[in-house]
């Protein structure tokens, strides 16, 4: 994990957040604010750039017919991630 | 800055609309070609720009700039100069949809790095204003600094705009607004962090987004097309409807050019005077170069359905739904279409795999392709059943015929999937490859872009297998043509065409591989004619009718080429072909390379010999074994 998402993590336990939560236990339908992308792969660098971003709400849509890949909303735009990849996304929990 | 030749580069993401404005701007005037080395397509095209001649290049559909793949690497090599034969652009156009602003926009903060002018050309501009969001236009250019114009490809509206911000872009070169020099700028996801932060700020002072939750219509729709029972069964639907209406289709213009291609041998051996020239010109290169042409009708009706499916955006439904199962066998949901293609002909399935982005995962969908019963193998197949299964029933009711047809379907899909599995876990072994991607909303196709993207893929084709097939039609014609007989060893007169072949290099060639595919069941004329239907699988049906001397257009439901078969002995008076010999031919059939254009087309997209030349040994070699297989199991098991 790099400097960044360690200083975001911290700053998000000051402020009482929850964040032991990822994109892949959102259930369809429900919508959560991204804390961070974990990792420095080219796979996580992808999702921020594809607006995955700290800060931004996402709302899971729907899973595939065969559980995976699951469809997901974010910045007024639908894309689908397989679950691997949702489970590095950190989100606010409820 | 006024140069005299303009270069202007294309930017954009995936679906914004960029090919769409290409179109519109370059017109018909446009040239296809690859980037040096590597099989991205370079687009180019002239577009006047107050009465200039601006080169036009179209860059590939790009996320973003970061050198991660094959396309963002070469976009970055064009706008720093550094691509032989494309001068840096003096401006670059960045295609933004309107309907996807932030996303969209931070491959814009990137282009402005370059330190070239840019213009922001906005796409989509009234569906945005359909779902009533507002924008600022002057605003959003004053935050980017760079001119922002309004396009729309339907009406035309804006083209005379964009050259004009094009012109000013170029006049007033004004320092870009986003840069990263000062900010954070020393880890990737932080810098990618400040360009979404640029690009909120910018936003959120130029436009009034309406509620965008309200305008889900892809996502109403996909309720039924990604359903979990519905959506699969529409996507079965969809891909039968498709290969139905191009096999119905296909036909008549298939036939119309068979019969063009055999009058124009024939008017050309009228006009010349008899000889080996006019053989090579008639017999090889008409024949053989109008036996891979009659597929293009095919051909056609496949990529207009494939742009069809891309541009309306079910293409990326399809993957979504049948990513699970792809990889199963360590391929991705993208793979799925290219391998449906591959039922009518590999030829665009294997072009189709272009939408891949994972080098290896593309390869290993090549790889598997033409395992897929293509149409060209029907002949081979009817003949087998006409021959030797006619009428013939299992259960009482059930026609043999088809459910041979069927096990042969189901045996290439069965050898593919653990051909996929195998390639995965050893020469294309890499960890799963992410799967992230946009499902766009669904949109009416674009018929212009529709169109000219099918023509253009068909033309791709001609163009790039055009030489291989050219040069393997010759071959295959010389070796059937020499040595040439003076006269008949029977009868001492002209030698009949089947005589002649016996003599020839390719009948010398299936007498020295009869021991070799003996154990099979075939014998040196089958030998012959594995070797001809190299050109392409149904040059098989026409071969044995030369062998038989039944005439060269007899097709495969011709009764004497059919009777000539079943009647042919050995010299111990045992017929040569049983019922087990027609079905191990099917079964070589489906496992084994027989098609030059498709061993062109793997050497035009992997950008190798290496892939082509494995394809075919491989495949041959497991065509061998399984026929062995099947030909000797049978025996062993009474049949036969």
């Amino acid at each position: 994990m790099g400097n960044y998402q360690r200083s975001l993590r911290d700053e998000a336990a000051k402020n009482g957040v929850e964040i032991d939560m990822t994109l892949r236990e959102l259930p369809p339908g429900e919508s959560a604010r991204v804390i961070g992308v974990r990792g420095d792969s080219p796979i996580s660098k992808r999702l921020m750039e594809m607006g995955v971003v700290p800060g931004v709400a996402i709302r899971v849509v729907k899973s595939a017919p065969f559980g995976d890949p699951m469809e997901i909303r974010v910045l007024g735009y639908n894309l689908a991630i397989r679950r691997n990849e949702a489970a590095s996304i950190e989100i606010e929990g409820r | 800055m006024n140069p005299a030749t303009l270069t202007i580069a294309l930017a954009g993401n995936p679906n914004a609309g960029k090919t769409t404005l290409f179109n519109a701007l370059t017109g018909l005037k446009q040239k296809v070609a690859n980037y040096p080395g590597v099989t991205v397509e370079r687009k180019s095209g002239a577009w006047s720009v107050d009465g200039r001649i601006a080169t036009v290049i179209d860059l590939p559909g790009l996320y973003s700039l970061d050198t991660t793949s094959i396309d963002e690497q070469i976009a970055g090599d064009v706008l720093h100069g550094k691509v032989d034969g494309i001068a840096r652009p003096d401006v670059v156009i960045a295609v933004v949809d309107a309907t996807n602003l932030e996303r969209n926009l931070y491959l814009v903060t990137q282009i402005l790095e370059f330190g070239i002018p840019v213009v922001v050309a906005l796409t989509m501009i009234d569906v945005f204003e359909k779902q009533k969001h507002e924008i600022d236009i002057d605003k959003l250019a004053a935050k980017f600094g760079t001119p922002v114009v309004a396009v729309n490809t339907k009406d035309w509206r804006g083209l005379d705009d964009l050259a004009a911000a094009v012109n000013e872009a170029l006049e007033a070169h004004r320092s870009p607004a986003f840069t990263l020099d000062g900010k954070l700028g020393d880890g990737t996801n932080a810098e990618i962090f400040a360009r979404y932060n640029f690009i909120s700020d910018a936003i959120q002072d130029s436009v009034k987004h309406n509620d965008r939750e309200a305008h889900r219509v892809s996502e109403k729709i996909d309720r039924v097309l990604t359903h979990r029972v519905f959506g699969l069964l529409i996507l079965v639907g969809v891909l039968l409807l498709i290969l139905q209406t191009i096999f119905t289709w296909a036909a008549l213009p298939m036939s119309l050019l068979a019969s063009a291609f055999t009058m124009l041998g024939d008017a050309v051996r009228s006009v010349l005077a008899p000889g080996m020239l006019t053989d090579l010109i008639v017999d090889g290169i008409i024949a053989g170069v109008g036996g891979v042409l009659v597929f293009l009708p095919q051909i056609l009706l496949l990529f207009l359905f494939i742009s069809l499916l891309e541009d309306s955006g079910y293409m990326a439904r399809a993957a979504f739904l049948m990513d699970k199962l792809m990889s199963r066998v360590g391929l991705h949901g993208k793979s799925f279409l290219p391998l449906i293609s591959s039922f009518a002909c590999a030829i665009p399935g294997i072009m189709a795999t272009r939408t891949i982005e994972n080098s290896r995962d593309r390869v290993a969908t090549i790889m598997i392709a033409p395992f897929m019963s293509c149409s060209a193998r029907l002949p081979v197949y009817t003949l087998m059943i006409a021959t030797f299964f006619a009428g013939q029933t299992v259960l009482g009711f059930i026609s043999l015929g088809a459910v041979l047809m069927l096990t042969m379907y189901a045996l290439g899909i069965l050898v593919a999937v653990i051909i996929a599995f195998i390639l995965k876990r050893s020469l294309l072994k890499a960890p799963p490859p992410p799967f992230i991607m946009e499902l766009p909303p669904y949109r009416m196709p674009n018929l212009r872009t529709v169109f000219l993207n099918m023509f253009e893929r068909s033309w791709l084709f001609v163009k790039r297998a055009g030489t291989v097939i050219l040069a393997i039609s010759i071959i295959l014609w010389a070796l059937m043509y020499f040595p040439r007989m003076i006269e008949s060893s029977t009868t001492g007169e002209a030698p009949s065409q089947s005589e002649q072949l016996e003599s020839s290099y390719a009948g010398q060639l299936g007498k020295a591989i009869e021991p070799v595919i003996a154990p099979l069941g075939f014998d040196w004329k089958i030998g012959v004619a594995l070797i001809a239907s190299f050109a392409a699988r149904e040059v098989f049906v026409s071969t044995m009718a030369i062998i038989y001397n039944v005439g060269s257009d007899a097709n495969e439901e011709s009764e004497t080429l059919i009777s000539a078969i079943q009647n042919d002995k050995k010299p111990d008076g045992t017929p040569v072909w049983t019922p087990l010999t027609g079905l191990t031919l099917m079964v070589f059939f489906v496992l084994a390379m027989q098609c030059m254009s498709t061993v062109a087309v793997v050497r035009r997209e992997t950008n190798s010999w290496r892939w082509p030349i494995f394809m075919v040994v491989y495949m041959t070699g497991l065509a061998y074994f399984a026929s062995l297989i099947t030909y000797q199991g049978g025996k062993a098991l009474g049949f036969g």
